[in-house]
């Protein structure tokens, strides 16, 4: 078994602390290993919605952002994955870079389908893209290879990433050692996680196929407002819980859409989650503000 | 062409119009147009109102309209001047899908 495989093995456990079997024997990731690449993902903020499910979506992205700044290691980066506001409007898109520009790491955004209502302007205007002008990009940072992708701009396909975004992606990923940990990611699951309610990307496999050559990829979407983890071979997916209300598990409704709960349990269901990379495997720690 | 029949060829031109001019309605709700499938006489204005409480739009295929986002409890409405078929979808959730049939004013379903 490869080293990653054993990394990988024990990394996903979404515990918190992880345990992880190395050369030296176990060690608790923790307090023994030294520091991975840690970055924090948010997602599905919906600045502007005001129904029961959340009457008031911009404070709890607030009490969110509140506990991301106070986190003990600072990340190296916060990843918003989509969904930013809920109508894509100018006012909804002030309000959400005024409270986004709170946070103290690093911000990176990508659109979801409420943020490209009527064009992708209005999103590129308030975060404009961190490199070329088509929305996706990709870069390296402590020797992890990070990939934005963007699959919500095709309508009529949700979601679609398009010929033109898969061509950059090989040519993104050619080249790379298949050692190199990856991390894509992206508004809506790559894979089929429930094609009934939209929540697939139609030509997300031959994204997967590009990336079944590394050692260890790791996927993490939004969209869904719940966390759901799926593997496929080497590349393991984890959707996130929303910052503004949840939604149904897939297959318990008659539609998906915001679901109406308690207070205490709607903070349960909503918040953050830190990502710690050892040696490629991710240890996935969600946290909700309940 | 006479100031009369100018102002009714565009009262009748193809268009967003009032909600209040409706006489067909179609609900949207629980992700789904209903009725999916409607029939009016030409010139009729339809009104979607979204009863959901997650926003949808009304997007004909061939992008001859758009209601844009429409939020919850919000109304969007659209006058059929010419008969023909007119496809439409939500561009939040492309499954949701719906068609407006505009016939010959006067002419049997």
């Amino acid at each position: 078994m490869k080293r990653g495989d054993f990394l990988t093995h024990v990394g996903w456990t979404g515990a918190g602390i992880a345990y992880a079997l190395t050369a030296r024997g176990i060690v608790r990731a923790a307090d023994d290993a030294p520091d991975g690449p840690f970055f924090v993902q948010i997602s599905d903020s919906h600045i502007g919605f005001h129904q029961p499910a959340n009457p008031d979506v911009a404070s709890t992205l607030e009490a969110t952002i509140a506990r991301i700044n106070a986190l003990p290691r600072a990340p190296d980066f916060v990843i918003h994955t989509g969904d930013v506001t809920h109508l894509s409007k100018p006012e909804q898109f002030d309000t959400a870079k005024h409270i986004l520009g709170t946070l103290k790491a690093p911000l990176i955004t990508i659109p979801g389908e409420h943020d490209v209502l009527g064009g992708a302007a209005a999103f590129a205007a308030a975060f404009p893209p961190k490199a070329g002008n088509s929305g996706w990009f990709s870069w390296e940072a402590a020797g992890v290879h990070y990939v934005a992708l963007v699959n919500v701009f095709d309508f009529e396909k949700m979601g679609e990433l398009g010929n033109e975004q898969l061509s950059w992606l090989e040519n993104d990923l050619r080249g790379l050692p298949s050692t190199r940990p990856v991390v894509v990611f992206a508004h809506v699951p790559l894979y089929a996680l429930y094609a009934k309610w939209g929540w697939t990307t139609e030509d997300g496999a031959k994204a997967l196929a590009l990336l079944s050559r590394f050692d260890a990829v790791t996927v993490l979407n939004g969209h869904i407002h719940q966390v759901i983890e799926h593997q496929e071979g080497n590349i393991r997916f984890a959707t996130a819980n929303a910052t503004a209300y949840p939604q149904p598990v897939p297959g318990t409704a008659a539609a998906p859409g915001p679901v109406t709960l308690q207070h205490d349990a709607l903070l349960r269901a909503v918040g953050y989650r830190t990502v710690e990379l050892y040696g490629g495997a991710a240890t996935v720690r969600n946290v909700t503000l309940g | 062409m006479n100031a009369f029949l100018l102002a009714l060829t565009l009262a009748l031109a193809s268009g967003e119009a009032s909600t209040s001019d409706a006489t067909a309605t179609i609900h949207i709700k629980n992700f789904a147009f209903a009725p999916a499938s409607l029939t009016v006489p030409a010139g009729a204005v339809v009104r979607f109102v979204n009863d959901d409480q997650e926003a949808h739009t009304v997007t004909a295929e061939d992008r001859s309209f758009d209601s844009s986002g429409l939020d919850t409890g919000n109304a969007w409405a659209y006058r059929f001047a010419k008969t023909g078929r007119y496809a439409y979808f939500c561009a939040l959730h492309p499954y949701m899908k719906g068609a407006i049939l505009v016939v010959t004013a006067g002419s049997k379903k």
